[in-house]
């Protein structure tokens, strides 16, 4: 998404500079929502406003609604068919590597301290024995992070 | 009413999945345990379908999700309600400062969810495995897969192809 986006908005359009773009993405990392969408609605807000904001949140919406809704049609028309069976049936088990391969990677840049693997396996152990919701979880997980940091700064 | 839960299902979603990639998923596996919109199994095929077309995973996800819970109409309100709260945080964000910087406390907030989020896709992980590998046969594929993405990469939809084929010629 990145590159796609610096040549679009920097390079051709020159809505932003580049140093503005890599901000701009630190900022959507860290603000409730897609990464793509914060950083669509952001340009599109500094450039014409609220309408701006709408435009640019609908031009990065739109072609992927049209495109799943579209195939999304045509597949369930297909599902009971064998063959398209056998192939989700493999399809499935890739969708567990690729979720494991992702995993692995963002385990390894994410738990090299000890508050975040202490976090990761409370949350494991929360999830897999007292099912916990999703929205929950991200919510106690950032509560404790803020009242750790708090702490740690009174201490000083 | 189905277009009402949707919309604020999916507004939630929009609120609290933070990153890129395939944070939404966890919390569209939450959805099947409380409302009869897909299966795990179709949830699981839309991850494949929505990582092999254009556009980010999250809002393909919640286009198809839509789409399979109420029609057309159903995918446009899901879509509408995912997008929604990023549209009002982030020109709040834009209003507020033309130079926001993530402060101490709010990067103090995300060292907590980051591994939080990691340990849901996991999780997430879990469930699909549970269901799609169902044999000794399954295993092997899934390990072949796994050591191809290491070793070579490519594009997912290269490995989902594959993993069509595969499931063809071995009816899985």
């Amino acid at each position: 998404m990145l590159p796609l986006l610096r040549a679009e908005v920097v390079e051709k359009r020159k809505f932003v500079t580049e140093q503005e773009l890599l901000d701009l993405y630190s900022i959507g990392q860290c603000t409730p929502g897609i990464i793509s969408i914060n950083v669509a609605t952001y340009i599109g807000y500094q450039q014409k406003k609220i309408w701006g904001a709408v435009a640019t949140t609908l031009g990065i919406v739109l072609p992927s609604v049209i495109i799943i809704t579209l195939l999304a049609s045509v597949l369930q028309k297909f599902t009971d068919n064998r063959y398209v069976a056998y192939a989700f049936a493999g399809i499935r088990v890739c969708v567990a590597a690729l979720i494991a391969d992702v995993v692995y990677d963002l385990a390894k840049k994410n738990l090299n301290n000890y508050f975040a693997a202490t976090i990761f396996i409370t949350a494991m152990i929360l999830l897999v024995w007292l099912d916990v919701s999703a929205v929950l979880l991200v919510l106690l997980a950032g509560m404790v992070a803020l009242a750790a940091g708090e702490i740690k700064r009174i201490r000083k | 009413m189905t277009y009402l839960l949707l919309w604020a299902e999916f507004f939630k979603i929009g609120l609290f999945a933070i990153g890129g990639g395939l944070v939404t998923v966890p919390f569209l596996f939450d959805l099947t345990d409380r409302y009869d919109w897909f299966s795990k199994a179709e949830l699981t095929n839309m991850i494949a379908v929505s990582e092999s077309t254009p556009g980010p995973i999250g809002v393909n996800m919640a286009t198809f999700a839509g789409f399979n819970a109420a029609g057309v109409m159903g995918g446009i309100i899901a879509t509408f309600g995912l997008v929604l709260p990023s549209v009002i945080i982030m020109i709040m964000v834009a209003k507020m400062m033309s130079k926001y910087s993530c402060n101490v406390r709010v990067h103090n907030v995300l060292s907590g969810i980051r591994p939080a989020v990691l340990a849901l896709i996991l999780y997430a992980g879990l469930q699909v495995a549970k269901i799609s590998i169902t044999g000794s046969l399954e295993i092997l594929v899934f390990v072949g897969l796994l050591m191809m993405m290491r070793l070579w990469k490519q594009s997912p939809i290269v490995y989902l192809c594959l993993a069509a084929i595969i499931g063809i010629v071995l009816k899985l």
